[in-house]
C-alpha cells in the first residue's frame, strides 16, 4: 500500500459566526513531515482553520483527524475534555503575540506542560529546557523572565514551549507577524531549522518569500474557500485563479 | 485635669502582649483564609455549575448587604441555638474569613476576567485542562494583579479584627479596655494600642511591598 494516512486531514470543515460563515467546507490534508503555508486576505478564515485543528474554535460541520485519531469526536463532556488534552498535547501551536506566561521564568514556561502534564521530574525537564532552548539559540535566557525579552526572543520561547512537548505537529499562526521586521528573521530561521528536522507543519503567514521558501504545499484561502493549492513555484509563479492572481499582484507589488 | 504618664502602661504589658497576639494571629489566618475562600467564590462565580454558583451568589449578597457585627453574632451566639457550637476564637476568624473573602472575591473576578484569554488558548493549546488552566496560569496572574487591592483588604481586616472583641476575645482594644478599667487611664493605653496596631500595620505593608517587588520581576 502507497497509501499513507495523512498527519493532519481536515475535511468538509465548516464554521459560521452567527450568520457569517467563516469556512465554507474547507479540505486539507498534511502527510508526515509535509510543510503547508495557508495565506489569504485578512479575514478569509486562516486564523479559524488552524484553530480548528487543534479544536479552539468548534468546527459545525466536518472533521478533523490527527494521525488516525479523530480531533473533534462526539462525546461526553467529561470523556472528550480528557480526550482533547491528550489531542492537543500533540500539537504544538504557536500564536502571533506569543501568549507566554509572563508569571513564569522562561524554563518554568517550557517546563510547566512536561512536569505538569507529563509527569516528568524538575531536573529532568529542565535539562529538555535546556535542549529546546539550544535549538531555539536561547538557552542563556533559562532563567529571564518573559517581560526581559524582545519580541523575536518571546516567539522562540513560545516554539521551544510548545516544542518540548514533543508533538507530532506544529500549528504557526502568524508567528512572526506581530514582530518589528528586524526580529523577523530569526524566528524565520527556527522554522526553517524545524523544517530541515521533518517536523509536520501548519504555517499561516503573511509572507510570501518565507511561504515560497519553506513550504512544500500552499493553499490560497479567500472568503472561506481554498481558492487554490499547489506547489510554491506554481502557485507563486503561475496562478490559475484570477483570485490568487489579485492577492499575489497586491502582495507583490503593493 | 491629669498629664500624660505613660508609666501607668508598663505594668500592663502583659495583657497588652495577650491582647496583640490575638489581634495578629486572628488577622492573619484570616486574611489567608479569605484569599483562599475568594479565590474559590470567585472561581465559582464565574466558572461554577449553576447548582453551585447560585448558592455562592446568594451567599456573597448576603455577607455584603450585612454588619461584620451582625455575622459574628449569628454564627457565635446563633449557630448554638442549632447545636453548632463554635469557640470564641473560631467564630472570629469564620466571620472575618467570610466577610473578607467575598471583597476579595469580587476583586479577584475582576482579575481572573481581565487575564489575556490568550494566556487560557496557549495553555489549553498545551493541553491543560480548564481548572488545570486557571489554577496554574490564570489565578496566579490575577493574584498578581490584584494583590494592592488584596493588601489593602488585608490591612482593613487587621483593623477590624478589634471587632471579635464583642463575642469576648481579649483582643488588643479589649485587652486596653481591661487595662483602663482597673487604672482609668484611657487616653495612655488608647494611644498605646495605636501605637501598636501602627506599628503591626508597618510591618504588613513592608510584607505586602516585599512580595509586590518580587512579583514585579515578571512584569
Ligand atoms: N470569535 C469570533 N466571533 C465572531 N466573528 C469572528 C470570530 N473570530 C473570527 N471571526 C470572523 O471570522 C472571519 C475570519 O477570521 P479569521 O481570524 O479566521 O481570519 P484570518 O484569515 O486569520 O484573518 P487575518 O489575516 O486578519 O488574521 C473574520 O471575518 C472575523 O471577523
Ligand atoms: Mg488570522
Amino acid at each position: 500500500m502507497t497509501d499513507v494516512r495523512p498527519m493532519i486531514d481536515v475535511r468538509g470543515a465548516r464554521k459560521s459566526y452567527g450568520a457569517l460563515e467563516v469556512l465554507k467546507g474547507i479540505d486539507l490534508s498534511v502527510q508526515r513531515g509535509q510543510i503547508v503555508a495557508v495565506i489569504g486576505p485578512s479575514g478569509s478564515g486562516k486564523s479559524t482553520l488552524l484553530r480548528s485543528i487543534n479544536h479552539l474554535e468548534t468546527l459545525n460541520a466536518g472533521e478533523v483527524w490527527l494521525d488516525g485519531v479523530k480531533v473533534n469526536q462526539k462525546l461526553g463532556r467529561a470523556a472528550f475534555e480528557r480526550h482533547i488534552n491528550q489531542v492537543r498535547q500533540q500539537m504544538g501551536m504557536v500564536f502571533q503575540h506569543f501568549n507566554l506566561f509572563p508569571h513564569l521564568s522562561v524554563s518554568d514556561n517550557i517546563t510547566i506542560g512536561p512536569i505538569k502534564l507529563r509527569g516528568m521530574d524538575k531536573a529532568k525537564a529542565r535539562e529538555l529546557a535546556l535542549v529546546m532552548l539550544d535549538k531555539v539559540g536561547l538557552a542563556e535566557k533559562i532563567d529571564a523572565y518573559p517581560a526581559r525579552l524582545s519580541g523575536g526572543q518571546k516567539q522562540r520561547v513560545a516554539i521551544a514551549r510548545a516544542l518540548a512537548m514533543q508533538p507530532k505537529v506544529m500549528l504557526f499562526d502568524e508567528a512572526t507577524s506581530a514582530l518589528d521586521p528586524e526580529l523577523v528573521d530569526e524566528v524565520n530561521l527556527v522554522m526553517k531549522q524545524l523544517a530541515r528536522e521533518h517536523m509536520t507543519m501548519v504555517i499561516v503567514t503573511h509572507e510570501m518569500r518565507f511561504a515560497a521558501e519553506v513550504a512544500d504545499r500552499v493553499l490560497f484561502m479567500a472568503d472561506g474557500t481554498v481558492v487554490e493549492e499547489g506547489a510554491p513555484d506554481e502557485l507563486f509563479r503561475c496562478p490559475k485563479q484570477e483570485r490568487t492572481r489579485l492577492f499575489l499582484r497586491k502582495f507583490l507589488n503593493p | 485635669m491629669q498629664g500624660l504618664d505613660f508609666s501607668v502602661v508598663p505594668p500592663y504589658w502583659a495583657l497588652l502582649g495577650e491582647g496583640l497576639w490575638w489581634t495578629v494571629l486572628i488577622s492573619s489566618v484570616s486574611s489567608l483564609v479569605s484569599v483562599v475562600a475568594g479565590v474559590g467564590f470567585a472561581l465559582l462565580v464565574l466558572y461554577g455549575v449553576p447548582v453551585a454558583q447560585y448558592p455562592v451568589r446568594f451567599f456573597m449578597w448576603l455577607f455584603m448587604g450585612t454588619p461584620l457585627l451582625l455575622q459574628l453574632f449569628l454564627i457565635y451566639f446563633g449557630l448554638v441555638q442549632i447545636g453548632i457550637d463554635i469557640p470564641a476564637v473560631g467564630a472570629g476568624i469564620i466571620g472575618l474569613s467570610l466577610h473578607f473573602a467575598v471583597y476579595n472575591a469580587d476583586i479577584l473576578r475582576a482579575g481572573i476576567v481581565a487575564v489575556d484569554t490568550g494566556q487560557t488558548e496557549a495553555a489549553r493549546s498545551l493541553g491543560f485542562g480548564r481548572w488545570q488552566t486557571l489554577f496554574n496560569i490564570v489565578v496566579p496572574q490575577a493574584l498578581r494583579s490584584t494583590l494592592p487591592a488584596l493588601g489593602s483588604m488585608m490591612v482593613a481586616l487587621l483593623k477590624e479584627s478589634s471587632i471579635v472583641s464583642m463575642i469576648g476575645i481579649t483582643e488588643l482594644v479589649h485587652s486596653a479596655q481591661l487595662a483602663i478599667s482597673e487604672t482609668y487611664r484611657p487616653f495612655e493605653f488608647y494611644l498605646t494600642v495605636a501605637a501598636l496596631y501602627y506599628i503591626v500595620n508597618l510591618i504588613l505593608e513592608a510584607g505586602l511591598h516585599g512580595i509586590e517587588r518580587k512579583v514585579g520581576l515578571s512584569r
